[in-house]
């Protein structure tokens, strides 16, 4: 990876007013593939209401500022994920859910899933635990919320600067997903 | 010079407006649900937030239709007169309000279709359907106002309800405040009505491919589309505004109670709603519209 200073990567001071409008309005596009999904119906409704903080969820990726990759991630779904991450409009951020994006999970030695997310996308925040409860989510929305508001969550300006180095993992991954079509390649 | 300042700042009003009651709608859907909801400015939030990121435009058209949308709505509030303030002399005429409310509409509707979603399509389709719903029923409404006034002048009509409840459309003319209430409901696309925003069925509908500043044109749209509805709404059943904190509140009650019945009922799909509106609602206005033309003039 290429050595980056502090300086040049945080944000200045006009944009940090910016920035305190855009920790404060998240909005959010979920990528439900994993188990980890299922915690978030009751983060979202009214036992721990994440609309208070102004985060809630958006159909689509363009009007989304969080992708939120619940869980496993299987080496097909990567694609859909690496597309849903490139429509969304700067700034954007990425919070890894649950173990399988960290380290793999329980699914480590699995031929079908990928081990570390954060190197095909950059992860701006992960939330351990197999799956986190709600209060360990909103607790790590809350820390993504201060990151932003100091300007230091910039994962995307780290995905433009390191962006070769993204796509060789990304492409080494989907090498392998190409049919193969009956006996040899 | 003072007019044009006055049309620059009453749509400022109009929007910061619409924007507050979003907001307070919001709030009271959340308790509603028994959850705390987001702070009433939150909308305000969203806004700057929306013009803070980066935007993604197809083409000119895409540009060109969101603006029209935001300026066709603007349009239609510069002839709502609060407390018997315009921002320049009319009579608050309802037919130009009637004709500038679709123009943003229909720029809505070009400007999105622009990026060629097939989504944004089946969007725009169920919209334009269901603003035939809601138009049937409203424009009998104005014309039962006509056949009792024979006049369309929003200060005369507010004028004429001078003097307490009893003289209030809502009491004296009750079948048409019933159905204009249901056609309220179509236009500000509350609940049952919300076929073609419809996030979990067609991903927002028109709004799918907007990103950055159109989503923010887009949410000032509706805004400004609160504002122009429930003025219009407040103007003609709900006796106006003799001052300024009087005409807020009374929008602010209606939107409240839109939203509030939102939380009820469950999505219609399109044609079930255009029946509805037009079979409730619109023989609701008939009926009235037959009443005031035996009633005949005042
Ligand atoms: S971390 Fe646990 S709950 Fe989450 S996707 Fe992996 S196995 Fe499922």
């Amino acid at each position: 990876m290429l050595k980056i200073s502090r300086e040049e990567i945080i944000d200045g001071k006009f944009e940090r007013v910016l920035n305190f409008f855009r920790s404060r309005s998240l909005w959010m596009l979920y990528y439900c593939t994993g188990c980890g999904a299922v915690e978030l119906p009751p983060t979202m409704t009214s036992r721990f209401d994440m609309e208070r903080f102004g985060i809630s969820p958006m159909a689509t990726p363009r009007q989304a500022d969080i992708l939120l990759v619940t869980g496993y991630v299987s080496v097909k779904t990567l694609k859909r994920i690496v597309y849903s991450y490139e429509q969304m409009p700067e700034p954007k951020w990425v919070v890894g859910f649950g173990s399988c994006p960290v380290n793999g999970g329980i699914y480590w030695n699995s031929y079908a899933t990928i081990n570390q997310l954060d190197k095909y996308i950059p992860v701006d925040i992960s939330i351990p635990g197999c799956m986190p409860r709600p209060q360990a989510v909103i607790d790590g929305l809350l820390s993504l919320m201060d990151s932003i508001k100091k300007g230091e969550a910039v994962g995307y300006k780290k995905y433009q600067m390191n962006n070769e180095w993204y796509k060789k993992n990304q492409r080494e991954i989907l090498e392998r997903t190409k049919p193969v079509l009956g006996g040899k390649k | 010079m003072m007019e044009v300042l006055n049309v620059i700042g009453y749509s400022f009003f109009a929007m910061a407006a619409g924007l507050l009651y979003m907001g307070i709608g919001r709030k009271v859907a959340a308790r509603l649900h028994r959850r705390y909801g987001p702070p009433v400015w939150q909308c305000y939030i969203d806004v700057v937030k929306c013009f803070s990121r980066k935007s993604i435009s197809h083409n000119f058209i895409m540009d060109l239709g969101s603006m029209m949308g935001l300026s066709g709505l603007l349009g239609a509030a510069m002839f709502i007169p609060i407390a018997g303030f315009l921002p320049f002399p009319s009579q608050g005429p309802i037919i130009v309000i009637l004709y500038l409310m679709p123009i943003g509409y229909l720029g809505m509707a070009m400007g999105v279709s622009a990026s060629g979603n097939p989504l944004t399509a089946i969007g725009i389709g169920r919209a334009l359907t269901l603003m035939i719903g809601y138009e049937v029923p409203f424009a009998t409404i104005v014309l039962s106002f006509i056949a009792a006034y024979s006049s369309t002048s929003l200060v005369s009509l507010q004028a004429a309800q001078a003097g307490g409840f009893a003289n209030w459309h809502m009491a004296t003319m009750p079948f048409g405040f019933v159905a204009a209430l249901i056609a309220l409901m179509g236009m500000l696309g509350k609940k049952p009505f919300d076929t073609m925003i419809a996030p979990s069925e067609i991903a927002s509908g028109p709004m799918v491919e907007l990103s950055g500043k159109f989503l923010g044109l887009a949410f000032l749209q509706h805004a400004t589309a609160i504002f122009v509805e429930t003025g219009l709404f407040v103007l003609l059943f709900l006796g106006g505004g003799s001052n300024f904190l009087e005409f807020i509140a009374k929008q602010a009650a209606v939107y409240i109670v839109m939203s509030s019945l939102s939380e009820l009922w469950a999505r219609y799909r399109v044609e079930q709603a255009t029946k509805f509106l037009w079979i409730s609602a619109g023989s609701l206005a008939l009926v009235q519209l037959v009443i005031n033309m035996i009633i005949g003039r005042k």
